[in-house]
């Protein structure tokens, strides 16, 4: 679950790294009223969940009352590479003497907790590898001892930080890691890590990204899910404890198992035809789990057939083809099935299905054979 | 000979009194797997169908022997779990349980790389040596002995392609799910080098997907350290970057982890890969001169 930047903010707040004083508004009115309290100049940022904000428009300085309502409305609405913004964070603006690069990230390759920090902050990772592979310092953190001083020390000047600002560097990277940790971030970033004039340090933006499976233990963070954010098929199919991903296509898929489901998508894709979703039903083969996996499915108006992909394992496939014949019963959708019912009691399930005679509803023995028939239907 | 689960498997289930936890476990053992015990703290001294209950893992191994500790508690419990059946210096871990956090897996695989205990998932279906024992939820109705063994990141593509070299008259001499979460106890090259040593397989196939970087390091270590023939799978070429595919660890980052990526390294290392499960059987189907 990635945050926005002020939550993000907040986290870095209660474990000790320097943020600036900000408020997160939703009007033009908020804005100028936080403003007048934070105390002038101050900075209107976008907060979206996507990079180049700043490109886009979404980040100004106001000297004034005047410049925060002119920026605060062209912002407020404003589409950042789709996504419209809703929110913004105005904080007290800083002025900068040096801009780094500081992050942890979750290095599955090596099973690791990896630390980041380069001089050349204020642009893309990738840009500044690009620009000189050996900016960006990178060291593995044993994650049963933790963030050692000597790691922070070690980073700072092989990374060429300005020799007087080594040490509070390197503790910033100890705070950033306790974040990184306590809130089972997945990735923690902060870019620019500035220089203040008076030589202190602030965290200027913040990107993280929360474990989804360590939310339980985080109600806070669960909380600061962005609903409004959030694709709407998307939103219904968590409320229902579904997996669901949208995709650009027309075809809907239901099937059982990750792997499964991303399979089925890579078949019907080279049959010709574009999935509308990944959706796994799990264990689900109940009348109540497919009638609603079929709902979220259906409530993508650009659906045109819909592909169920069932491999019985402990899943039974009457069960299943039952579930399905009560679904569609409730549901009479319009659109065509296509059904593939396999593994344990796979022939019991397609007898049942048939003898159902549904309208509209075909019945396929294989996974090619089914995405075949689906993309043949789906036009 | 089969890897991992065999004859000698002596199984404790941590979780054995949990719905899931009895259903599997009484499976397992109809399967003729050696289910010796189980653990629920609290529950000492009760029994599973006759599968005597302890409290903790350290009684369970000594009173009973067991050597191979399932895990089928809930995830906030599942990491201190896998550590405790750790403790005990129990040879393997199979850790079921979907939905442990990242970082308690970090810390668990970190510590167990210090010990004795290997562990396989989480977030895994388990393994199935055909005909010899059962550990964890694969069905194994579909699947005999057989000459091939299969290593995946996930359950259900594993079963669909395992029916389909099934029904090209190929079996199987252990199926091991290594699970689809980021952080994995045992990883491709960990399994592979166990069927490249087993003198009971032939060929190996190797189900993959998108995320992280586990089948380009295996794609390296098959081209220098093994010498069966390996096929390999990929699913998730239709995956969109930055979502999570169901499985915690199947999400492609920027650029990095895509199954085309997956693909070339492999067939770069001299792996043939099936574009489709039914692919993936035929090869291995000529290749085995069937």
């Amino acid at each position: 679950m990635d945050l926005l930047e002020y939550q993000g903010k907040q986290l870095f707040a209660k474990h000790g790294v320097p943020v600036s004083p900000g408020r997160p508004v939703t009007t033009v009115g908020d804005a100028v009223s936080a403003s007048d309290e934070i105390g002038y100049p101050v900075v209107v940022k976008a907060q979206v969940l996507v990079g180049g904000r700043g490109k886009a428009g979404g980040i100004k300085l106001a000297d004034d009352r005047e410049a925060v309502e002119e920026h605060g409305g062209a912002i407020l609405g404003m589409d950042i590479k789709g996504l419209t913004v809703r929110e913004l964070w105005i904080e007290k603006a800083s002025d900068i003497d040096d801009e780094y690069y500081a992050a942890f990230v979750f290095d599955r390759s090596a099973k690791k907790p990896m630390a980041m920090l380069s001089k050349m902050g204020g642009m893309d990772v990738e840009a500044i590898t690009d620009e000189d592979p050996e900016a960006m310092r990178m060291l593995h953190v044993d994650p049963l001892l933790g963030f050692q001083d000597f790691q922070g020390r070690r980073l700072a000047f092989e990374a060429g930080i300005a020799a007087d600002v080594i040490r509070p560097v390197g503790a910033m990277l100890g705070k950033l890691y306790e974040v990184f940790v306590a809130e089972d971030a997945t990735l923690v970033e902060v870019n620019p890590l500035i220089v203040k004039p008076d030589r202190t340090l602030i965290a200027l933006d913040a990107k993280v990204t929360i474990d989804a499976n360590a939310l339980y233990r985080h109600p806070d963070i669960a909380e600061m899910r962005n609903a409004l954010d959030e694709d709407p098929q998307e939103r219904l199919a968590r409320e229902r404890g579904l997996t669901y991903v949208p995709l650009e296509g027309n075809i809907g898929i239901l099937g059982n198992g990750a792997g499964l489901v991303m399979s089925t998508l890579d078949v019907v894709a080279q049959a010709g035809g574009r999935p509308a979703n990944f959706l796994d039903a799990a264990g689900g083969s109940k009348a109540e789990a497919i009638t609603s996996a079929v709902e979220v499915i259906l409530s993508n108006e650009r659906v045109t057939a819909i592909l169920l992909n069932i491999f019985g394992g402990i899943t039974r496939c009457d069960e299943v083809a039952r579930g399905l014949v009560e679904a569609v019963d409730q549901i009479k959708p319009t659109v065509p099935f296509v059904v593939r019912l396999d593994g344990t009691n796979g022939e019991e399930g397609r007898v049942l299905l048939a003898e159902a005679d549904l309208p509209n509803l075909h019945i396929e023995a294989t996974m090619l054979g089914a995405a075949e028939k689906v993309v043949e239907l789906a036009g | 000979m089969a890897v991992l689960v065999n004859a000698d498997t002596r199984l404790c289930v941590s979780g054995i009194t949990g719905r899931e936890g009895t259903f599997h476990s009484l499976n397992n053992r109809s399967y003729g797997t050696e289910v010796v015990a189980g653990v629920t703290p609290g529950k000492g001294g009760h029994d599973v169908e006759g599968i005597p209950v302890f409290d903790t893992f350290h009684e369970a191994v000594s009173e009973t022997g067991a050597n191979t500790a399932m895990v089928f508690v809930p995830p906030p419990f599942a990491a201190d779990s896998i550590l405790e059946a750790a403790d005990t210096g129990v040879e393997l871990i199979v850790a079921i349980t979907e939905g442990i956090p990242a970082h308690d897996e970090l810390r668990v695989f970190n510590h167990l790389q210090r010990g004795a205990s290997r562990l396989v998932g989480p977030n895994c279906p388990g393994i199935l040596s055909p005909g010899k024992a059962n550990v964890g939820i694969i069905p194994a109705a579909f699947f005999k002995e057989g000459n091939v063994g299969v290593v995946s990141r996930s359950g259900t593509l594993t079963y669909q392609i395992g029916n389909e070299l099934a029904q090209r008259g190929f079996g199987n001499s252990t199926i091991v799910g290594i699970g689809g979460d980021p952080v994995p106890g045992s990883s491709f090259i960990d399994i592979i080098e166990l069927f490249e040593a087993d003198p009971d397989t032939e060929l190996i196939v190797l189900s993959g997907e998108i995320g992280g970087d586990a089948e380009e390091q295996a794609a390296g270590y098959i081209g220098e350290h093994v010498t069966k023939p390996v096929v390999a799978y990929i699913a998730g070429f239709t995956a969109p970057p930055g979502k999570t595919m169901g499985h915690a660890g199947a999400i492609v980052s920027g650029s990095t982890g895509t199954a085309q990526a997956k693909a070339e390294v492999l067939e770069a290392g001299g792996v043939r890969v099936g574009r489709t499960p039914t692919a993936v059987a035929d090869i291995a189907a000529e290749i085995l001169g069937a």
